[in-house]
């Protein structure tokens, strides 16, 4: 059957079998492999897209349910060389290691703060309860998405600025011994 | 990778226009709307359509309307849509209590009232709340509409009265005053399906007495609301004393399986102990509403 939708502001048309779901068809046909195939059950929520501005699993979406919808992946979260502030967050409060949750840790987190700019711990935990993280605990990807709240404006060319200081290290370090305290105080 | 069997898809038009795909396509199709139960079961094949209507697109079943004494919720209304309407948790609390424990947020975008009561997992929290607050559920075919109690229309697990040409369109509940109603889950992590639930709702008497009552059990080997609770309330003032004896009740009502949730006892007791968490709680929010009636 033929399809078409929005993903990332970009028109696109498909045929594809009706079977096809929504993660395998932006993977495998759109070839935008940062959304993340994972359970298959609709449990760990690393295939999380924005469907209409509202996170779904699209695992359990068909992409023919997807057809005429406006889909929004974490390709589509950058603009150009500017980071999403969500984006931002993680990468200044080290929001992640290995990598495979994140991106559709950042598509729930982006909802959240469109839906309500300023969320508490509470609310940020409550937003991402439907996704597994193996590696942070958490606490880091709480303090992200804080971090993307209190920095709504993306400022420009800071994506690049961050990278570099991400990959020199060392000032990475010290900041999450620095927050360490932090952590404690979400929790208390 | 789990990937459902070859289909045909389709989408409805109207409501009118997915009966007609009922009829044509006859029992090899199936509806679908959030799909976060279907879509499971086709990839590993427990259901297995050849066609798959998506009704998706009927916003007409979108809705939640206020009229006399009831409230009509539209089948396709989604659960976030329940758990942040205002004038569900204003009037039936129990219905926001059950949709902050409904598998997760995200999920929750997607699956629908229509789907959840349709699918009737015995686990499922909806078929509960409806049962105690006495819903009714509207159900369209060929030959017209039909109104069905929950009794009547939830006949065991995943069974309906719901024929294979007809839709389920619209789930009615009677808003009745000074009632109260609380709902509360057990379960291992978020998301996950209950261990054990319980739902109450209570209707007091001008002298604060209790003059209705019902209460439900969820996962917990018990289709319909706990025979005798209405018996066994009516009549008397709440007390932790009457609320243990309808614990006991429910108790002995449910049939809860040993599973990887938990053994016979413990879940018989999450039965006891969840109903007297509910009906605390349902009584408390019925004298609230009460006072403010009075006030009013």
């Amino acid at each position: 059957m033929q399809i078409s939708m929005t993903v990332n502001g970009n028109e696109v048309s498909s045929e594809i079998e009706p079977r096809v779901l929504l993660v395998h068809y932006i993977r495998e046909v759109l070839g935008l492999t940062g959304t993340h195939w994972g359970c298959d059950t609709s449990n760990c929520g690393t295939c999380v897209v924005l469907m209409d501005g509202q996170p779904v699993k699209s695992c359990t979406v068909l992409a023919a349910m997807a057809a005429g919808h406006d889909i929004r992946t974490v390709e589509g979260l950058a603009t150009g060389a500017t980071l999403d502030p969500v984006q931002q967050g993680f990468m200044e409060e080290h929001g992640l290691q290995c990598g495979f949750c994140t991106p559709g840790m950042m598509l729930t987190a982006r909802a959240l703060l469109d839906k309500n700019p300023h969320p508490d711990a509470g609310e940020i935990r409550q937003a991402i309860s439907g996704q597994i993280c193996r590696c942070t605990g958490y606490a880091t990807i709480v303090r992200s998405v804080q971090w993307a709240a209190a920095h709504p404006a993306a400022v420009a060319g800071a994506g690049l600025e961050g990278a570099a200081e991400v990959l020199d290290g060392t000032d990475t370090v010290v900041e999450d011994v620095a927050t360490e305290t932090d952590d404690a105080e979400v929790k208390a | 990778m789990q990937i459902p069997a070859p289909f045909d898809y389709v989408r409805a038009t109207t409501v009118d226009n997915a009966l007609e795909l009922l009829t044509r396509h006859g029992p090899d199709s199936r509806i679908i709307a959030g799909g976060h139960s279907l879509l499971p079961m086709m990839k590993l094949r427990l259901a297995r359509p050849e066609w798959l209507i998506d009704i998706n697109d009927l916003y007409e079943l979108d809705y939640i309307l206020r009229d006399g004494g009831e409230l009509r919720v539209g089948a396709l209304t989604r659960h976030t849509t329940l758990l942040e309407a205002d004038e569900i948790a204003e009037l039936f609390p129990i219905v926001r209590d059950a949709e902050q424990v409904i598998a997760d947020p995200v999920v929750r975008n997607r699956g629908t009232i229509g789907g959840s009561l349709c699918q009737a997992d015995p686990a499922e929290d909806l078929s509960t709340v409806c049962h105690v607050l006495g819903a009714v559920a509207v159900v369209r075919g060929p030959a017209g509409e039909r109104t069905l109690t929950m009794p009547e229309f939830h006949r065991g697990p995943y069974q309906t009265a719901v024929g294979q040409d007809e839709l389920l369109c619209e789930v009615r509940f009677p808003i009745r005053p000074r009632t109260g109603s609380a709902y509360e889950k057990v379960e291992r992590r978020a998301g996950d399906w209950a261990v054990g639930a319980a739902g109450a709702a209570v209707t007091l008497a001008e002298d604060g007495s209790i003059a209705d009552a019902a209460v439900g059990l969820t996962a917990l080997g018990l289709d319909q609301t706990v025979a005798g609770v209405a018996g066994l309330l009516r009549g008397k003032h709440p007390s932790e004393e009457l609320f243990a004896d309808a614990g006991r009740l429910a108790a002995e009502a449910s049939d809860p399986v040993a599973d990887q949730r938990g053994p016979v006892d413990y879940k018989r007791h999450l039965a006891d102990e969840l109903t007297r968490r509910v009906l605390r709680r349902a009584c408390a929010r019925a004298a609230q509403t009460a006072a403010q009636t009075q006030e009013g």
